[in-house]
C-alpha cells in the first residue's frame, strides 16, 4: 500500500495539549475499550485527559470474580459433584476430559462476560492484547484450571512489569504445556517454548534481532527440568532431567554463557540469567512498542514514526525497567495518537466490532443470579467472535492474530468475502431480530437508547449525534439528508413529522400504532448504520 | 506485443463426456432431471484449474514418505517413532521407498499413476519459524527476502491485467481464486490488492445492502474504508454466480466423513463441475506441529501424525474418484505443500522438532506419476540440530505447474517467480502443446526490458484524463511517481531510471480512471 500520508506530517510523543472535546475523548475510548458508552463518554469529557490516564492505566481495579459452573456435568465420566451450581470451579483439579472442555467453554463465556462489562480501564483491551502477544490455543492447553491460571497471569499484569510477565509465563503451567516445555529435558530438550520467546514474545524479527540457531538450542537447554503438578495447579523444577553444562550464546547477546547449575535452584537461576540476557539487547522495548504501536494506532509504522515515536517510547520502557505504564501514558497522551490522521483508521476486530456494538447500543444482559442464562447468552456471542475468526482462547496459532502482523494487510485481514457478510448478519441479526436464550432476548432496544441522547425529538440532531457514535468516519451531509428522509420522515419533507411521532410516544407509549412505527423507524436506521462500512472503523 | 494468457482447448467442450454416461443406466441414478441436467452440464472450456492443499504446522516427510534403502539409520535417527518396515506401503515400481500406513488412499493414487512425489523439497538457508517459513512458501521468496504478495497473486496479477477493476467480465465472469474458509492468504495476495475470494459456505451468502458512498478521505481511514468497500462490492459480484454452480451439481461420489480436508475438498469439486472458470483453489488443514506424541506410545503407526495423514489420504482419494465421477478430473491438478518438514532425530516426548526440506505430493489424472528425487541421506550418528537438506527448490514445482499445467510463458513465468527455477516432469507431456490463447482483456501496460539492471521503458495506455504511474517497491512503498497529468487518449512512453535501486522485485502501477493495472518488474 503506497504511504497516503501527507509528506509535512510530523509524528510527535509530545503531549497533547489541544482541545479535549467529544471527539478527543471518543478516540481515546474507542481505542481503549470495546466501543463506548454515552455515560463514559460524558465521564471522561468532564476530567480532561489526564486523570482519564490515570483511572485508564490504575492498576489496583479489583480483579472480578472467577467463572462458575453453569454447565451440567452429570453425563462425564467423574461429574465434579463437589462444586455446586454458581460455585467456581478454577480451584477445583479435575482430569476428566468432559469436565476440562466444559469448564475451556466456560471460561470463554465468562471472558466475554468481563469485556461486556468493562469498566474505564486499559485492562480487558490490554488482557486481549496480551493474550495476542503470549498466544495459546486452550485445546491444546486442555487442563481447564492451567488456562484460567495462564489468563489470571496475564490479567493480573495487564499494567505491570513485562519483564516479570515474560518470566512468569516461561514456568506457567499451560504454556508449559502448549510450547511442551514440560517435556523439555537434558536427553531430548524441546525447542518449541525456546524458540518463540525469542521470536515472538521478546526480541522479534525485526531488522535489528540477530538471534540464531544454536541460540534457540542453548536457550531450550537453559529451559530443560520445569514440568507441571496437575493436581497442585502448579508447576514445579525437577534438577535430574535439568541439563546442568554450560550454555553458550551468540554475538547478538554479547557470546554470554550461562554456566550450567545444579541443585533445586537451578532452574528459575539459570532463567533469571536468561532473562537478564535477553532483555539486556535493545530489541526488546522496539520490538514491544511497535506492538503496541499496531495495537492502540496503526501498522503503518514508516521510517520517520520508527525515529519519532518508536525509538523514543522504546527508551522510556528500558528507563522504567519494562513497566508498561509509563509507555502507555506517553502513547496514548501523545500528539501523535490524537493526530486527525490516526483517527478512524482502525478495522475493528471482531471482539472491537461486536461487543463493542452492543456496549455502545446498551444492551441489556440478565442479572448473576440468572447465570445459566447469562452464560448461555455470552456463549452465544463467543461462536459469532469464533465465525468472524477471533476464537478467543484460540488464536490460529502461536503467532496470534494475523491481523496484528501478516502484511501487507494487517487488520484488513479481518474483512473478507466471507467475513464481512457474517459481520452484517450477526449485527443485523442483535439489532432487528434478537437472539434469544432461556427466554431472555439480548436486542438493541432503540427507542430506549435513544432517550439518553440530547435531543432526540430533532431528527437533525438524531441522526448527526448517531452517525457520530457509531461512525468511524463520517458521511456526507446529503447522504444523512437522505437517512433523515427515509428512516425518520417516512419520506416527508417536514421535520415535525418525526417530532410529533417521538413525542407521542414518549407521551402516549400505549398508542401502539404509534410505538411500532417509531420503533421500525429507529431499528431500521440504526440498522442502516451499522451495516455501513464506515461502522467497521475506529 | 501478445502474450500467452488464456488458454483453452482445441478440443470442443462436448468431446469431454463423462464416460460412466454410457456405462451405467440413467435409472439408477434417477432422480429427476435434476441429475440428467447434471451429467450434461458443460465441463467449461477446459480451463486448467489448480488446487493448492495447505498442511499447517509442518508436516514430518520423513515419516510420510520413507526411505527403505536407508531403514536402520531411520530407525536409529527415529528411536521412539519409527514406522515399523512391514507396515510401510510398497509403491509399484519403487522398492526402495514407501508410504505411511494410514496413506492407502495415496498408495493408490500412486500406483495407478496419478501422483507424484517430488522427494526433499525446500529452499537454501532453512527458516524454522512456522509464519516466516509460511511466508517464504507463499510469496515464494529467497530465505532472506521479504515479499509481500504471494506466488499465485503475481500469477492471477499478470493473467488477469486490472483486476478487480473490469471484473466479472466475459472471458473471467467468475473468482479468480477461491479460498475455502475464513481466512485470506498470502499466496494469493497481488501485488496491490487480494486476487482471491474465502468463503466457507457456497450456498449461502448473507445479502449485502447497497449504500450511498460518501467520498472516501484521503487518510488512513480513507484506504481502509476503500478495502471494506471494495471487499463487499466483490462479495455481491461473486456470491450469486458462486451459489449457481454449488446448487448445479446435486450429486457426488461419497466423501470420508469427521474429516474437514474432505469437507473442503468436496465443495471444490462441486464448484468445478458447477461451471466456475476459477483457476486456483486453496484449501487447507492443521495441525501437523508434531512436537510431542507423535506417535501413539507402543504403536508407532496410530496415533496423531497417523491419523492427520490418514484424513490427508482419504480425503484427496475421494476428491480424484468424485472428480473423475463428475468427469472433470482432466481439468484438476492438485498439490499439497507444508512450511517445513521436521527435524531427522526424533525427541523425547515422541515428536519432532521444526526442520528443513520434505516432500510433497501433485496429482491429478494428468500427473505424470512417480519420484523426482532419491531418498533423504540420513547420518549414522544424527545430531540434533540435523536437518534433510533440499534436493529441489519449492520455486521448481511452481514453475513446473505454472509453465506445465497454466501453460504460462517464459517471460511471464520469470516475472512471477523473480528468476528462472528447474522444470520437473510432473506433468504428462504435452500438456499444454494442443493449447492455444484466447482473447483477452487489453494490455494497457507494457514494460520493457525485464529483468532490467539500469533503465526501463515504460509504454502505456490512457483512455484520456487524469493518468498516474507509480514504481512501488516489492513492500508496496511508493519509489516514485513516474507520471501524474492530465492527458488526450492514445499511447504514450516514458523511461524511468531505476540504477540506484536495490536489487528485488518492484511494481509499475498504471492508474488512469477507473483502471488500474500493475505489472512486476525485477532488478537485477
Amino acid at each position: 500500500m503506497e504511504n497516503v500520508r501527507p509528506l509535512q506530517w510530523a509524528p510527535s510523543l509530545q503531549a497533547y495539549t489541544g482541545q479535549w472535546d467529544d471527539s478527543t475523548a471518543r478516540h481515546l475510548l474507542r481505542r481503549t475499550h470495546f466501543g463506548v458508552k454515552l455515560a463514559e463518554l460524558k465521564t471522561v469529557k468532564e476530567l480532561g485527559l489526564t486523570a482519564t490516564l490515570d483511572i485508564l492505566l490504575d492498576d489496583q481495579l479489583a480483579q472480578p470474580s472467577p467463572p462458575i459452573k453453569e454447565y451440567n456435568s452429570t453425563n462425564a465420566a467423574l461429574p465434579d459433584v463437589l462444586i455446586s451450581a454458581g460455585q467456581t470451579w478454577v480451584n477445583d483439579p479435575t482430569a476428566d476430559g468432559t469436565i476440562n472442555s466444559l469448564r475451556r467453554a466456560s471460561f470463554k463465556k465468562w471472558w466475554v462476560g468481563q469485556m461486556l462489562n468493562q469498566q474505564i480501564s486499559l485492562r480487558e483491551k490490554m488482557t486481549l492484547f496480551w493474550h495476542n502477544h503470549f498466544a495459546t490455543e486452550s485445546v491444546d492447553i486442555g487442563n481447564a484450571q492451567f488456562l484460567f491460571k495462564h489468563h489470571s497471569l496475564l490479567r493480573k499484569n495487564a499494567l505491570g512489569n513485562f519483564k516479570n510477565l515474560v518470566k512468569e509465563i516461561t514456568t506457567d503451567p499451560a504454556m508449559l504445556v502448549y510450547l511442551n516445555g514440560q517435556n523439555n529435558n537434558k536427553t531430548a530438550p524441546d525447542e518449541n517454548f525456546a524458540r518463540e520467546i525469542q521470536e515472538l514474545f521478546v526480541i522479534g524479527k525485526g531488522k535489528g534481532a540477530g538471534f540464531n540457531e544454536a541460540d534457540v538450542k542453548a536457550a531450550a537447554r537453559v529451559l530443560t527440568g520445569w514440568r507441571n503438578n496437575a493436581a497442585e495447579i502448579k508447576s514445579f523444577f525437577d534438577p535430574n532431567r535439568h541439563d546442568v553444562n554450560d550454555k553458550q550464546f551468540s554475538e547478538f547477546y554479547k557470546s554470554k554463557k550461562i554456566v550450567g547449575k545444579t541443585g533445586a535452584d537451578a532452574g528459575s537461576n539459570e532463567l533469571d540469567e536468561l532473562i537478564s540476557m535477553l532483555f539486556e539487547t535493545d530489541e526488546v522495548a522496539l520490538y514491544l512498542c511497535r506492538r503496541i504501536y499496531v495495537w492502540f494506532i496503526h501498522y503503518q509504522i514508516t521510517p520517520e514514526i520508527e525515529e519519532a515515536i518508536i525509538v523514543p517510547l522504546a527508551q522510556v520502557f528500558r528507563q522504567n525497567n519494562y513497566e508498561i505504564k509509563p509507555v502507555l501514558r506517553l502513547l496514548l497522551g501523545s500528539q501523535h495518537f490524537f493526530d486527525v490522521m490516526n483517527r478512524g483508521c482502525q478495522i475493528k476486530s471482531p471482539v472491537d466490532m461486536l461487543i463493542g456494538m452492543l456496549r455502545e447500543t446498551e444492551v441489556k444482559f440478565p442479572a448473576d443470579s440468572q447465570f445459566t442464562i447469562q452464560y448461555g447468552l455470552w456463549n452465544q456471542l463467543v461462536n459469532y467472535l469464533t465465525n468472524m475468526q477471533q476464537n478467543i482462547g484460540d488464536p490460529p496459532d502461536v503467532s496470534g492474530w494475523k491481523a496484528y502482523y501478516q502484511e501487507p494487510g494487517y487488520y484488513k485481514f479481518w474483512i473478507n468475502t466471507d467475513t464481512l457478510p457474517k459481520r452484517i448478519q450477526y449485527l443485523d441479526t442483535l439489532v432487528a431480530v434478537g437472539y434469544t436464550f432461556g427466554g431472555f432476548k439480548m436486542v438493541v432496544d432503540g427507542p430506549s437508547w435513544i432517550k439518553l441522547f440530547q435531543n432526540p425529538s430533532d431528527p437533525n440532531s438524531l441522526v448527526e449525534a448517531l452517525c457520530v457514535h457509531l461512525l468511524g468516519v463520517d458521511i456526507s451531509a446529503s447522504h444523512k439528508a437522505q437517512l433523515k428522509t427515509d428512516f425518520l420522515l417516512a419520506g416527508q419533507t417536514q421535520d415535525y413529522y418525526w417530532t410529533d411521532a417521538w413525542e407521542l410516544f414518549l407521551g402516549t407509549p400505549s398508542n401502539m400504532a404509534n410505538t411500532k412505527h417509531v420503533s421500525t423507524a429507529i431499528t431500521n436506521l440504526i440498522k442502516y448504520l451499522v451495516d455501513l462500512p464506515e461502522y467497521q472503523l475506529c | 506485443m501478445k502474450r500467452r494468457r488464456f488458454i483453452k482447448s482445441v478440443a470442443p467442450a462436448g468431446v469431454m463426456l463423462p464416460s460412466f454416461v454410457q456405462g451405467m443406466g440413467f435409472k439408477a441414478f434417477d432422480t429427476g432431471h435434476t441429475f440428467l441436467n447434471q451429467v450434461l452440464l458443460p465441463t467449461g472450456d477446459n480451463d486448467r484449474v489448480l488446487v493448492i492443499v495447505q498442511l499447517n504446522g509442518g508436516n514430518d516427510g520423513l515419516n510420510t514418505v520413507i526411505p527403505i534403502d536407508n531403514y536402520s539409520k531411520y530407525i536409529n535417527a527415529r528411536k521412539n517413532i519409527f514406522i515399523d518396515e512391514s507396515k510401510i506401503l510398497k509403491l509399484r515400481g519403487h522398492e526402495r521407498v514407501g508410504l505411511h500406513p494410514a496413506m492407502t488412499g495415496m498408495q493408490q493414487l500412486f500406483n495407478e499413476d496419478k501422483l507424484h512425489i517430488v522427494q526433499s523439497v525446500g529452499y537454501a538457508q532453512p527458516n524454522f519459524s512456522h509464519f516466516r517459513a509460511t511466508d517464504i512458501w507463499m510469496s515464494a521468496s529467497d530465505s532472506k527476502q521479504v515479499l509481500n504478495s504471494g506466488w499465485l497473486g503475481r500469477f492471477l496479477d499478470e493473467a488477469y491485467p486490472g483486476f478487480p477493476a473490469g471484473y466479472p467480465n466475459v472471458n473471467m465472469p467468475d473468482p479468480l481464486a477461491i479460498q475455502i474458509g475464513s481466512v485470506a492468504s498470502l499466496t494469493l495476495q497481488g501485488p496491490i490488492q487480494p486476487m482471491g475470494m474465502s468463503i466457507s459456505n457456497p450456498s449461502s451468502f448473507y445479502n449485502l445492502v447497497n449504500n450511498i458512498e460518501s467520498p472516501a478521505p484521503n487518510t488512513l481511514a480513507g484506504m481502509e474504508l476503500s478495502f471494506i468497500r471494495e471487499t463487499s462490492r466483490q462479495t455481491q459480484k461473486f456470491s450469486e454466480v458462486i451459489k449457481a454452480a454449488n446448487a448445479k451439481v446435486i450429486v457426488q461420489n461419497p466423501y470420508p466423513t469427521g474429516n474437514t480436508l474432505a469437507d473442503q475438498l468436496k465443495i471444490v469439486a462441486r464448484l468445478i463441475k458447477g461451471g466456475l472458470k476459477t483457476k486456483i483453489y486453496m484449501v487447507n488443514y492443521g495441525g501437523f506441529d508434531t512436537h510431542a506424541n507423535q506417535v501413539e506410545s507402543g504403536n508407532n503407526g496410530s496415533g496423531t501424525h497417523a491419523r492427520l495423514l490418514g484424513n490427508v489420504s482419504s480425503a484427496i482419494k475421494a476428491f480424484m474418484d468424485d472428480l473423475v465421477y463428475l468427469g472433470v478430473d482432466d481439468r484438476v491438478l492438485g498439490m499439497t505443500f507444508s512450511e517445513f518438514g521436521r527435524r531427522i532425530l526424533s525427541n523425547a516426548s515422541r515428536g519432532t522438532d521444526h526442520g528443513a526440506a520434505a516432500p510433497p505430493f501433485v496429482f491429478g489424472t494428468r500427473v505424470q506419476g512417480g519420484i523426482s528425487g532419491s531418498n533423504p541421506v540420513i547420518p549414522t550418528n544424527v545430531g540434533v540440530g540435523d536437518n534433510i537438506p533440499f534436493q529441489y527448490d519449492f520455486r521448481s514445482v511452481y514453475a513446473s505447474i505454472l509453465s506445465n499445467w497454466l501453460c504460462v510463458d517464459d517471460r511471464m513465468l520469470n516475472t512471477v517467480l523473480l528468476k528462472n527455477f528447474q522444470n520437473l516432469p510432473l506433468t504428462k507431456l504435452g500438456t499444454c502443446s494442443v493449447l492455444k490463447p484466447v482473447g483477452d482483456p487489453e494490455n494497457l501496460l507494457v514494460v520493457y526490458p525485464n529483468p532490467f539492471h539500469k533503465s526501463i521503458v515504460i509504454q502505456f495506455k490512457t483512455i484520456g484524463g487524469h493518468t498516474l504511474l507509480q514504481v512501488l517497491d516489492g513492500a508496496g512503498r511508493l519509489v516514485k511517481i513516474v507520471y501524474d497529468k492530465e492527458v488526450a487518449e492514445g499511447t504514450y512512453r516514458i523511461d524511468f531510471d531505476g540504477g540506484h535501486l536495490p536489487p528485488g522485485i518492484y511494481y509499475v502501477r498504471l492508474q488512469n480512471q477507473i483502471i488500474q493495472q500493475v505489472k512486476s518488474i525485477l532488478k537485477v
